[in-house]
């Protein structure tokens, strides 16, 4: 291994420990997964969520969990906290869920339509 | 894809027995059923370092950790939290509502500690050389290789104040010059993990939980010596340690860190390990090079010191796994860095093995310059049973003890052996005051008697008659002149004996003197116990107005030594009596007394 190969091999195996480093992530992406979330299909919405974030290599994002939140009607819930403002969006979907995170997360634009 | 949650495992010896192997295959089974493998990952890493509170697992992003995990307690953990977001309060090393407050690293336990040894134990897998790639592994030596010439190395590690960690504090870079200068090749470098004292594991958690640190260490030392060969000393009672430092060597030599020409440069190194048998002996540099050479285990004196004469009358560079695992920090982060943590004369942190009456008893990092309070009452979370500090005992047999007056004293070489210890190699004993100091010092001294390897007089027969002395105190039978005679027999042995176990085995005996010399003389001249632990200076009584005559004592007593008719005060026999306790256990009203 080269100097070089070695340098260009961390960059790839860093994010991993990104998680760990316990430092305040610019975004955190909350999913409600109660038992009315997860029954209208948070855990879909959390893969899409996942999915999404890793394939746009997004580091300084978090996907959380969280329990019920009460607002079961609007079931799956996600929560968007930036340091400017957090938005709740309800009956996302895993599609839904990607746009949130293209629109709003990446380029700053809430989707209006879906906050609750 | 990325993981949206990781279950850090702790992997070390503590937690290994007591179960969290058997913990993360569980959890991995019910990550695995219940479908979300592909978003939560479950790491083995090492000593996370509160070991008493084990099995402990770590979960992030949130940071919680979870302490005193039981293999039922792994169905909650999964439902609830990984699967519902749920923390799971009850097994929290620290109550929060909110998701900020729960994060461990706010605990008070994690708080007042500076982690640059230990900052990848407890974090990444050991076992993975990628996971150490990721946290800047090798960086340190392909910077060094790229453009540093060893002189350059040597007196970076000179500049920073590093000094030996194995418990004699000689500069490190300094004995690198010296190996550096010393004529003769090939020359070797040289790890020492034979770690030994009692109730001491640095270098053991080290080299579990960041095996590569301890490597990459020596690589930079390889370089700056103009060394092609290693040699790794472990005990064969660390079978862990040893596992995955072989794994770590495997692995390293796979990348090209280890073999010839390391990062396509000029530059070859080879790392072997070898295990010891279980002398506390070899710990001494000589001694242990003796036993690598496959020769008997035994010191021979000095000069000619090692980095002249060392491996085969070759210069050898011989540091500690603890000195090793600061040089890659050092070298990344300069010698203003590793200067700003610590004194002028004591630079850099330390780790401790904290244990014995504190609270929160395991595995610390703290920078040098602490106060003995801090350590106690603020990471130890103060004494146990809210009992009162007598003494902490540091550097293990070969320290001495600090006491309520050097509670306040910042923790340097200097000033530690000021007070009559020494920092050592990092052990730390809390005393409360249920503590016998005279014990204690035999306790100590027994362990170097029966360690000594009999080379020199002073330790074979010195400590011998030192101990004698201690058990006539301790049971009773101790003269006015024994305390002056054990003071003359230590300051001998310590100037005589010819390495480093015989000079330093008198230190106990000779600062619970200086320290305790009423608790000896009390021994000597009352024939009593303060601490009422040396069992033929105590006496077991039934105070006769307090018993409600129930009986229960009588009926623990394994030797029949108590009678009385029930509901009427019952009587120990003291010639029967073993001093065992267990009538004080059983009495309900606490009408049982030790005298």
């Amino acid at each position: 291994m080269k100097i070089e190969e070695l340098r260009k091999l961390r960059e790839k195996v860093r994010e991993e420990l990104k998680l760990r480093e316990g430092v305040e992530p610019r975004v955190k992406i909350i999913v409600s997964m109660g038992t009315s979330g997860i029954a209208a299909g948070a855990r879909e919405v959390l893969k899409a969520l996942l999915d999404e974030v890793s394939k746009r290599g997004l580091k300084d994002v978090v996907v959380l969990q969280t329990g019920e939140k009460g607002l079961a009607s609007a079931e799956p819930l996600v929560e968007v906290v930036t340091p400017e403002a957090s938005v709740t969006y309800g009956r996302v979907t895993p599609d839904v869920a990607r746009r949130i995170v293209v629109e709003h997360v990446i380029n700053g634009r809430i989707l209006s339509e879906y906050v609750v | 894809m990325v993981k949206r949650a990781h279950v850090l495992v702790c992997m070390g010896a503590g937690c290994v027995s007591a179960g969290s192997e058997l913990i993360k295959e569980k959890l991995e089974k019910e990550i695995k059923e219940k479908g979300i493998d592909v978003e939560v990952k479950v790491i083995g890493t090492g000593c996370m370092g509160p070991c008493e509170k084990g099995p402990l697992i770590m979960v992030y992003p949130e940071g919680a950790l979870y302490q005193k995990v039981s293999l039922d307690d792994v169905d909650l953990i999964v439902e609830e939290h990984l699967l519902k977001g749920r923390v799971v309060r009850r097994l929290l090393a620290k109550e929060g509502v909110k998701l900020e407050e729960i994060a461990a690293r706010e605990i008070p336990f994690f708080a007042k500690q500076e982690k640059i040894v230990l900052a990848n134990c407890g974090v990444i897998d050991p076992e993975n050389i990628e996971e150490y790639i990721a946290a800047d592994g090798y960086e340190a030596l392909a910077k060094v290789l790229e453009g540093m010439s060893p002189e350059e190395v040597i007196s970076i590690i000179e500049k920073s104040g590093l000094r030996g960690r194995g418990g004699a504090g000689f500069p490190t870079g300094l004995k690198w010059k010296f190996v550096r200068a010393a004529k003769g090749s090939p020359k070797y470098v040289v790890c020492n993990g034979d770690e030994g004292d009692p109730g001491a594991f640095m270098d053991r958690a080290v080299l579990e939980g960041d095996p590569h640190a301890v490597l990459e260490g020596m690589l930079i030392a390889a370089y700056a010596v103009g060394a092609e060969q290693g040699y790794i000393y472990v005990r064969a009672e660390y079978p862990l340690a040893i596992k995955r430092l072989q794994n770590a060597i495997e692995q390293a030599k796979k990348y090209g860190f280890l073999g010839k020409n390391i990062l396509d440069t000029d530059f070859s190194f080879d790392v072997e390990l070898r295990i010891g048998a279980g002398a506390f002996v070899c710990g001494e540099e000589t001694a242990l090079l003796a036993s690598i050479e496959g020769r008997r285990g035994m010191p021979r004196s000095k000069p000619p010191f090692p980095a002249t004469h060392g491996l085969w009358g070759k210069p050898t560079l011989i540091n500690n796994v603890e000195t090793y695992a600061n040089i890659r920090h050092i070298i990344l982060k300069g010698a203003d860095w590793f200067r700003s943590f610590g004194t002028e004369q004591s630079t850099g942190t330390k780790v401790f093995a904290l244990s014995g009456k504190v609270k929160n008893t395991g595995l610390i990092e703290v920078p040098m310059g602490i106060t003995l309070r801090e350590i106690v009452f603020d990471i130890g979370g103060g004494i146990i049973d809210d009992g009162k500090f007598k003494a902490a005992q540091i550097g293990g047999p070969s320290g001495g003890c600090l006491t309520r007056e050097h509670l306040d004293l910042p923790l340097t070489y200097e000033s530690v052996k000021e007070a009559g210890a020494i920092i050592g190699s990092g052990g730390l004993i809390v005393l409360d005051e249920n503590t016998c100091m005279v014990e204690l010092a035999r306790y100590f001294l027994e362990f170097c008697q029966l360690e000594s390897c009999g080379k020199c007089i002073p330790c074979r027969v010195g400590t011998k008659r030192m101990l004698e002395i201690l058990e006539r105190i301790t049971q009773g039978a101790g003269r006015m002149e024994d305390i002056q005679e054990l003071e003359r027999l230590g300051k001998w042995i310590q100037q005589t004996a010819l390495c480093g176990l015989g000079q330093t085995a008198p230190n106990p005996v000779l600062s619970t003197v200086r320290y305790f010399k009423d608790e000896y003389e009390a021994h000597v001249i009352d024939k009593k116990c303060p601490a009422k632990v040396c069992v033929a200076l105590i006496r077991y009584r039934i105070l006769a107005e307090k018993c409600i005559g129930c009986g229960r004592c009588a009926k623990v007593c394994p030797v029949k030594a108590i009678t009385g008719e029930i509901r009427k005060p019952h009587v120990i026999n003291p010639e029967i009596c073993i001093k065992c306790g267990e009538c004080k256990k059983a009495c309900p009203v606490n009408a049982i007394i030790v005298e």
